[in-house]
């Protein structure tokens, strides 16, 4: 095993900051009260709960009041596409999403097909992009729902969330977008990009796990997720985790505020690696948008070679990366997004996703510039695809 | 998720390469569904005397082409027909149960470079165990099977 640790992975997870914990800690002891009851230690909580829910508003635009705790980002959007579709039957059955949506959103949307909904899947280009014409052509009568990803959590191309918002609202319909990937690495404003709802995760900004939120704009028509008890004012009932919240009360306030350094950092990362490689490295395409895309991302296909192999020699470096391989996705085909961007079977099952955090140096890039070309190289001597584009030369 | 063993014919793979002027070569699999393994053979008064492998797949991929090589180094043709891809993963101590379709692409990959060999001798086989109708349907199989397990 390597002695050295590098963790490339950081859209699957990142660890909680430090101050972020030293905020939470207080809350599994000492502060533990109930936030329904109504003496000194519950009241406290309440108090907690409602100063996380500041800054997260604050985070995007939001007014306190349009901002509830869900257990994660796949719960908010579990709640959101269900909720929005319950709730406006009477109006319509037709939903407008992406192909290349985290499952998330494409599993709930194919579950409400079962229930007699129609939903379209818009294609996207070559980089990933969705055109907002294509969304402006898709809406119909029944059209009661728009529903696009901020940035994908593959590929990290940023989507044109302004243009299409403004559409949805010109068009009267509510406009959803996924944004795990994005609060904190890229600035977001409800109103000015005319979002109506909004899901986001606190483990992609160094907030804790099994913590999430739904941005709710004032007025829009959502059955409640969880029936019991008033909390989140009746729409999402269970006992607070309040530490969580808390947690990610802290953490968005500091990405927030940390974002323009943290993005210059990110993309030098980024930018440096993709250069490298490409000179490093021949038969590679960059899967995503050059510049319209996560300052943190870098998505590779490497021909010939398939990307568990790549993720196992890499682990052996000490090297945490991604792949959007069928053996790495659970199931036997590879990526979605991959295929949806126009990438064959073969060249999807080997990408590499490399994703950069804050706690990642230069040094970190020379030493995957050093370790993964030589990785590449080995895989492909070994590879029976290989030989045969080296006898075409 | 693998074994040790896996693990080590993953990074050591045993018996990588070509031969030259192989006396049996097969190539089973899809690069669609993520693996192909290409088997070379040199055969010897009916006895495996070399066998050298090139895949391009994932790690239970890479060491079961590894072991399945191992395996029939110095075996008859007639032993190496026997072969199951049970065998093979059980030598590598198991396999994960997705991974368990690479052990099939392991046999039929001896299959077929047993076949060749025997096509080129003139040897007609009984068992047609060297016809790998299979592999070119296992990827729509396996999908199949992974769509009722999801559903």
């Amino acid at each position: 095993m390597s002695e050295r640790f590098v963790y490339l992975d950081h859209a699957a997870t990142t660890y909680v900051r430090k101050e972020v914990l030293e905020a939470m800690l207080p809350y599994f002891t000492e502060k533990y009260g109930n936030a329904s009851t109504i003496y000194s230690i519950g009241r406290e909580s309440k108090k907690a709960i409602e100063e996380a829910r500041e800054k997260v508003a604050l985070a995007l635009g939001a007014d306190v009041k349009e901002i509830f705790f869900t257990g994660s980002g796949t719960e908010a959007d579990n709640w959101v596409i269900k909720g929005v579709a319950y709730a406006n039957r009477q109006k319509g059955n037709h939903i407008i999403t992406s192909s290349i949506e985290h499952h998330a959103v494409l599993h709930t949307c194919q579950y409400l097909e079962s229930e007699g909904f129609e939903v379209t899947y818009l294609p996207v280009d070559k980089d990933g992009l969705v055109s907002p014409e294509d969304v402006r052509k898709a809406i119909r009568p029944e059209t009661i729902l728009i529903s696009i990803m901020f940035a994908n959590n593959e590929i990290g191309t940023i989507q044109p969330i302004g243009e299409i918002g403004a559409i949805a609202r010109e068009k009267g319909v509510y406009f959803h977008t996924d944004a795990v990937q994005a609060v904190g690495n890229v600035p977001i404003d409800v109103n000015k990009m005319n979002i109506d709802l909004l899901s986001l995760s606190g483990h992609k900004f160094y907030g804790p796990k099994g913590i999430g939120a739904l941005y709710i704009r004032k007025g829009v028509k959502i059955t409640n997720f969880m029936h019991g008890g008033a909390q989140e004012r009746g729409r999402r009932a269970s006992t607070e985790n309040v530490p969580a919240i808390v947690g990610l009360g802290k953490a968005i306030e500091i990405a927030t505020k940390n974002m323009d350094e943290y993005n210059r950092k990110l993309i030098a990362l980024r930018d440096r690696t993709i250069d490298e490689l490409f000179r490093r490295i021949p038969h590679i395409r960059l899967n995503g948008h050059r510049e319209k895309r996560l300052p943190g991302n870098v998505n590779i296909s490497f021909e010939y070679i398939e990307g568990e192999s790549l993720l196992l020699m890499l682990d052996m470096k000490g090297i945490a990366a991604s792949s959007g391989s069928a053996c790495t996705s659970g199931s036997l085909d590879p990526s979605h997004v991959l295929l949806a961007i126009g990438l064959s079977h073969e060249t999807a099952h080997g990408s590499l996703r490399l994703t950069f955090g804050e706690e990642n140096t230069m040094e970190d890039v020379d030493y995957l510039l050093e370790t993964l070309p030589p990785i590449v190289e080995r895989l492909r001597a070994m590879s029976p695809l290989y030989e045969k584009v080296k006898e075409g030369v | 998720m693998y074994s040790e063993k896996v693990m080590d014919h993953f990074m050591n793979p045993r018996n990588v390469g070509e031969i030259e002027n192989a006396d049996g070569v097969g190539e089973v699999g899809n690069a669609k569904c993520g693996d192909i393994m290409k088997m070379y053979l040199k055969i010897d008064n009916g006895v495996i005397v070399d066998a050298k492998f090139k895949t391009f797949g994932c790690g239970a991929a890479v060491a079961t082409s590894s072991m399945a090589t191992e395996m029939i180094k110095g075996k008859t043709v007639e032993e190496a027909l026997k072969i199951t891809n049970k065998a093979v993963a059980e030598a590598l101590d198991g396999l994960p149960p997705v991974k368990m379709h690479c052990s099939v692409l392991a046999e039929e990959a001896i299959k077929s470079a047993i076949a060749d060999y025997m096509k080129n001798r003139g040897i007609s086989l009984d068992n047609d165990g060297g016809d790998c109708n299979a592999c070119s349907r296992r990827c729509e199989d396996v999908h199949e099977q992974f769509d009722e397990d999801s559903a």
